[in-house]
């Protein structure tokens, strides 16, 4: 086991040097300088080579590389080009909020995706059955942002209710900021409910024709006690997997919803970095979601290897 | 070898005068076997053809203002409603089919080549190169995806071939590694090293026996990669990315001026919305119905959950 945890450390570390290096050329290959953009036409041939003296930007871009690898060493990211902020400190009261918001959301798609799976799978083909599989259909077609768009709307039309636009921080009012949190992360978590209900009907189907099960039948067990006992332990094993997976999509997903709701998380930190060329946010951003995925990806495989005791490494 | 001849009856001809042909009776059969996928295809079909004579269907150009007809409801005269400035929601949306499915299959058609050439490569050549390939694939696949185009988009500017670009950069990464496998496991086989004990040259082998037997799996990637595409295209568009005004994307129909008069005229979010939602239906039944039908041990690979 402990071997097996080295070697899957070992794997991960190329990768993410890899993606170190993918984090730091991607945004400064973005067209325009984010030096004319601070000083507008207002500057001259000088005062641009001060800037970017002062700013850092005039070194070869390998020894930038180099400095910035040193300083994520140091635990140092950096600080914003335009509000001179150190991008840690900045990210320390914004990735809570994404974090909130990614967490309720998979709570959400297992706590609708893993239960109408098992209905469904109870009675294959059968009323409920066919009603889950087509939800979750429509689940996988109408985008997160369709349905942000159509809540915000049909309310309002119907009985003239919009949903609260201000962000509530925690220490003003903890419950409000928990329950804020609830219809976004609903609507983000709905594709991967979707997703998460599809596999574990699958799965439950194919234990349920397994041999140990017919003999939980042949005792004489309830069917509460052979589905839910039984069965179910064996096929959601798959299922640790996909949630792995999805933590990257949710993380993707939040960009779009915390931009629709107003939410100020990692997402829009990330849009507004973007928009304004910021390049130490948008590497400091890109690389703690590259970190957060890679670390819930050997998470997933050990849990992995815990939960399925065939699986041995 | 006489057994199998014996058993192989000639089926009995039918005493119908006419037959159907060969490909309308094999789309009913499919049809029979997966309603929801013809369904789907039915759907794709609308949606192409909206596309291709999107000139003729949309009554009105996409960026023209009608005169006095600012923000009226859905009328016999316009079907969805006008919008803000006055044009016509129906004929944009028309003229949306065409980005997403012009987008769209652009973009599988460049990210299926890319993927082709990095998994079969990766697979046929094997080594130190195929770690080293599979080490970035590692590495990009392991960004979200939305993330990913996102920054690529800042890099590259706005615009359709940047758009596609950008798209199939990302979905090539994925779609490599499912080809990867399945070219590993053909070139296992007994008459690959047939080839090369003939003295077959490497470029021989790799595209007359190697491609078509990846074939089948490339197809259902690219069908089931049209779907997550077009998503993706129209939530770049919304985030305001992707294709700029005034030309018509349903993702940017529903963000800008969609969004803000919503409340007044709420047909200029809607059919965006449900045009979005069908297509991205319709592209996903006929891929998940395709692979059933074609090869069912992909199921539940190849597929990235919807990019949102």
């Amino acid at each position: 086991m402990r071997s097996y945890v080295l070697r899957r450390l070992l794997v991960a570390l190329p990768s993410l040097l890899i993606a170190t290096l993918v984090v730091f050329t991607l945004p400064r290959l973005i067209p325009g300088d984010v030096v004319q953009l601070m000083l507008e036409e207002k500057a001259y041939g000088k005062d641009l080579e001060d800037l970017r003296a002062k700013l850092g930007l005039n070194r070869p871009i390998h020894a930038q590389y180099v400095d910035w690898l040193r300083a994520i060493g140091h635990g140092n990211l950096g600080e914003s080009l335009w509000t001179r902020q150190p991008v840690l400190a900045e990210m320390t009261r914004r990735l809570p909020v994404t974090a909130a918001l990614g967490l309720i959301a998979l709570g959400v798609a297992i706590l609708i995706g893993i239960p109408v799976g098992v209905i469904a799978a109870v009675r294959p083909d059968g009323v409920l059955d066919f009603f889950a599989r087509s939800a979750a259909i429509l689940g996988l077609s109408v985008p997160a942002f369709v349905i942000a768009i159509l809540v915000t709307l049909l309310p309002a039309i119907w009985w003239g209710w919009t949903p609260r636009a201000r962000f509530v921080e925690f220490s003003i009012d903890p419950t409000a900021y928990v329950l804020q949190f609830i219809l976004p992360a609903t609507i983000l978590g709905i594709a991967s409910a979707a997703g998460i209900m599809r596999l574990t009907r699958g799965m439950l189907l194919e234990v349920l024709q397994q041999d140990y099960v017919r003999t939980a039948w042949a005792k004489g067990l309830r069917e509460r006690v052979v589905v839910l006992k039984h069965a179910l332990k064996n096929a959601v094993i798959p299922v640790v997997t996909v949630l792995g997976l999805q933590v990257a999509s949710i993380a993707g997903g939040a960009v779009i919803i915390e931009w629709i709701f107003g939410i100020p998380g990692m997402g829009q930190f990330l849009v507004d970095a973007i928009v304004q060329r910021d390049y130490p946010v948008i590497q400091g951003i890109n690389l703690i979601i590259v970190l957060i995925i890679v670390l819930t990806n050997l998470t997933v495989d050990l849990v992995y290897a815990v939960l399925d005791p065939r699986i041995r490494y | 070898m006489t057994n199998s001849v014996h058993t192989l009856s000639v089926p009995k001809t039918s005493s119908r005068t006419w037959r159907l042909p060969s490909l309308v009776k094999l789309m009913l059969r499919f049809a029979r076997r997966k309603p929801l996928g013809a369904i789907g295809g039915v759907i794709v079909l609308a949606l192409l053809v909206m596309a291709t004579f999107a000139d003729r269907i949309a009554p009105y150009p996409y960026a023209e203002s009608i005169q006095g007809a600012r923000m009226k409801p859905p009328s016999i005269q316009f079907w969805m409603g006008t919008d803000n400035l006055s044009r016509d929601i129906w004929s944009r949306v028309v003229y949306g089919a065409r980005i997403s499915v012009t987008v769209g299959f652009a973009t599988v058609a460049l990210a299926t080549l890319m993927a082709t050439a990095i998994g079969v490569s990766s697979a046929y050549v094997g080594g130190a190169y195929d770690i080293v390939v599979q080490r970035v694939v590692d590495a990009w696949m392991s960004f979200p995806a939305l993330v990913v185009v996102l920054s690529l988009m800042a890099a590259l500017g706005p615009g359709l071939h940047n758009l596609i670009l950008a798209l199939s950069i990302l979905g090539a990464a994925s779609a490599s590694r499912v080809i990867r496998g399945a070219a590993l496991s053909v070139i296992a086989n007994p008459y690959v090293e047939a080839a090369r004990a003939v003295g077959s040259g490497h470029l021989r082998i790799v595209l007359l026996y190697v491609l078509p037997n990846v074939m089948a799996t490339i197809i259902i990637l690219a069908t089931i990669g049209l779907g997550t595409v077009i998503l993706a295209e129209s939530a770049l568009s919304f985030l305001g990315f992707g294709i700029p005004p005034p030309y018509p994307s349903w993702g940017a129909m529903l963000s800008g001026s969609g969004r803000s008069f919503m409340y007044y005229a709420p047909w200029m979010a809607l059919f965006p919305a449900v045009a979005i939602s069908l297509a991205v239906f319709g592209f996903n039944m006929l891929g998940d119905a395709l692979r059933d039908v074609l090869d069912p041990r992909l199921r539940g690979s190849g597929r990235s959950a919807s990019l949102l």
